[in-house]
């Protein structure tokens, strides 16, 4: 409607013009995200090249078998991982044995049988829990979990699972109270409201119209979370034990509290071990030389772990999800 | 406005000062930390001249010192005379202490029960497995001990502390000293053994697990009230740790037998000397690139040989002699340019 014979031209170059800032804008804004993603790729680069740089000497003085090698003689300077690795699998195993079957009950009550009155402070417990600093747990590993357990919690595992075949030598040993089973428990504790937390997130988000049509239909509370619950949130439900079990891995202060630091591998989980956090904790203040090189591989193979068990745990997810395809 | 300038004289002139008065600065041992930030704390009040000291551990306050970072380094274990040479630093003692062997036994009052030097060894090598045997029997007629079993407790960190126990288990066993040595960390051989974070993890761990042994320093001891053994020593005779034990042992030192004063005071002879007695170690450059700051470091080791001794008692750490620190004045801070 306007009259002026300019004045679409002049429109259509403003219009243009706005496009072209916004253009101009939007590849900025482009970029910007890209260096800001790039960041996060350099700071990896440079952890694993600093990290591989200072582990150098003590690789290629042992090489492969480093990662083998039941060996960590300061002394000597004489070392190898395969301790500390013992010790991490081991103690991150036992927690996430013990916390993924609690967590799943506690995340089920919440979401399938709890009464409204009480999911909300439940929750918020779990939440609560899942704050609390490590070294809470630590202190709390040693100075109150530990003599309990030396006195109850160990002679009654000994005296029923230490009798039997197979896994009685599990539970031999001088009854401490310290030692892997008790940092596996303790990292159990710790990793809990994590996994539960994201089960019962995952659980909630399944649609009432699924969950009803199976209760419906007549299945049970259990066939429902079976055949229903699971199948819809099973990347979720991974996801959260793999966040679990890689606080377990990585976990240093409520380990070293209570795994015993004593460097070697016997076949009673009642005696003491090392994780490699703890060994890291305890030995960085004097290390030198190539005591300081073997601990830098130390980190490396932890995060090679660490990275292994988020390959698998994407590959289980991958897999399942193809399963599902050529079902349907 | 002419409070302003005022406040600005005041914040300049306070600026220049504190420029002036360069804080001297020192790295290293953790054993000796309390000490030596007491002394600064009382140096500075009377001198305005402050320490700034990082406990950051032994190898580490070597490994400032050569990077010339720190005035002073500072270490639990002597550093030896050929290396001194070669980076040109002198090492002299500031400071003694003790390390002593605890125990959780229920019946036994602390210094109730004895050990010596070769079956502390066995015990540590795990070849003593239970309190009952017939070694420690020997060492402690009358008394019954229980048939528990032992769980040694050791240094999960690298610590001066564990050279000082080390060190003198070398010295008064040959099997520990071929099959395990000594140092800042070792291979702990026995089979029962549990590591504990500090001094403090040690004390933890010994008081929670019952038929435990451990070793701590001194102040340790007294502090937590725990239940310690009397040591034989070099002579044969059994002594308890106190102030007046470890200043025998340091009495008994030959100091300038070895270059850089690096002599171990384990198992060092005397009818009164704690046989896990050591001294703590300060390193300095002879030819210092800083040489203010050198020399104010001298005079605060020299200010606290004087008046410090009072203060070394209240944290039950053990003065050095005044016949040693005229000794160290006359022989080892002479070597020092200024």
């Amino acid at each position: 409607m306007n009259t002026s014979p300019s004045a679409p031209a002049s429109a259509s170059s403003q219009v243009q013009a706005v496009a072209r800032r916004q253009r101009l804008e939007d590849s900025l804004f482009h970029l910007i995200t890209w260096l800001f993603s790039m960041l996060v790729l350099l700071a990896l680069l440079g952890i694993i090249a600093s990290l591989f740089i200072t582990a150098w000497p003590a690789l290629s003085k042992f090489g492969s078998e480093f990662i083998w090698r039941v060996e960590w003689d300061i002394v000597n300077e004489e070392f190898g991982a395969a301790i500390a690795i013992f010790g991490t699998v081991i103690s991150a195993a036992i927690a996430l044995l013990i916390a993924v079957p609690l967590s799943f009950g506690i995340a089920l009550f919440l979401t399938e049988n709890c009464p409204v009155t009480l999911r909300r402070p439940l929750g918020t417990a779990i939440e609560l829990l899942a704050a609390v600093p490590s070294i809470i747990y630590g202190m709390f590993g040693l100075f109150i979990f530990a003599p309990l357990f030396a006195q109850y919690g160990q002679p009654a595992l000994q005296s029923t699972l230490g009798q039997m075949p197979i896994i009685g030598h599990l539970f031999g040993g001088a009854m401490n109270g310290i030692g892997i089973l008790a940092a596996g428990i303790v990292l159990a504790f710790m990793i809990l409201p994590f996994i539960a937390a994201v089960m019962r997130d995952v659980f909630e988000i399944v649609p009432p119209v699924l969950r009803e049509s199976a209760y419906g239909l007549g299945c049970t509370t259990w066939e429902v979370v079976r055949y229903i619950v699971l199948p819809y949130t099973q990347k979720g439900v991974i996801g959260g034990v793999m966040l679990g079990l890689g606080r377990a891995l990585g976990e240093t202060m409520a380990v070293t509290f209570v795994i015993g630091n004593s460097q070697r591998i016997t076949g009673s989980l009642f005696s003491p071990g090392s994780s490699i956090a703890s060994t890291l904790a305890n030995e960085f203040g004097e290390a030198a030389d190539l005591h300081m090189s073997a601990l830098f591989a130390l980190g490396l193979l932890l995060f090679a772990i660490t990275f292994v068990v988020l390959a698998l745990a994407k590959l289980l997810i991958a897999r399942g999800e193809k399963a599902k395809g050529t079902k349907t | 406005m002419k409070l302003k300038s005022l406040l600005v004289a005041v914040g300049l002139g306070a600026a220049a000062l504190t420029a002036f008065a360069a804080d001297i600065t020192g790295a290293g041992a953790t054993f000796p930390y309390p000490m030596y930030a007491k002394w600064a704390e009382a140096y500075k009040k009377q001198s305005g001249n402050g320490l700034n000291y990082q406990s950051i551990g032994s190898s580490g306050g070597i490994k400032q010192i050569r990077a010339k970072t720190v005035t002073f380094g500072a270490s639990d274990a002597p550093v030896k005379g050929e290396e001194l040479d070669k980076d040109g630093m002198v090492q002299f003692p500031a400071i003694i202490g003790g390390t002593v062997p605890v125990v959780n036994l229920e019946g036994f009052k602390p210094g109730e029960l004895r050990i010596s030097g070769p079956v502390l060894a066995e015990v540590y090598m795990g070849t003593i497995a239970k309190w009952n045997d017939a070694k420690l029997a020997a060492l402690n007629p009358g008394k019954s001990l229980p048939d528990a079993a032992i769980t040694v407790v050791h240094r999960a960190d690298g610590s001066g502390t564990t050279f000082n126990f080390t060190d003198y288990l070398s010295a008064v066993s040959k099997d520990w000293s071929d099959k395990v040595g000594k140092g800042a960390a070792v291979k702990w051989p026995a089979a029962s053994s549990v590591g504990g974070k500090g001094n403090e993890g040690v004390a933890a761990n010994v008081n929670r697990v019952k038929g435990s042994i451990g070793y701590v320093e001194y102040a340790y001891v007294k502090k937590n009230n725990m239940n310690f053994l009397q040591m034989q020593n070099a002579d044969g005779k059994f002594v308890a740790p106190d102030d007046l034990t470890f200043a025998a042992a340091a009495a008994g030192a030959d100091w300038f037998s070895v270059p850089g004063m690096g002599v171990s005071m384990v198992n060092a002879k005397g009818a009164t000397s704690w046989p896990i007695s050591t001294a703590s170690f300060i390193l300095m450059y002879k030819e210092p690139g800083d040489k203010a700051a050198s020399q104010e470091a001298i005079k605060f080791f020299d200010w606290a040989f004087k008046n410090g001794k009072q203060m070394a008692a209240e944290l039950d750490y053990v003065p050095l002699p005044d016949a040693l620190t005229a000794q160290i004045r006359q022989k080892v801070w002479s070597q020092i340019k200024h």
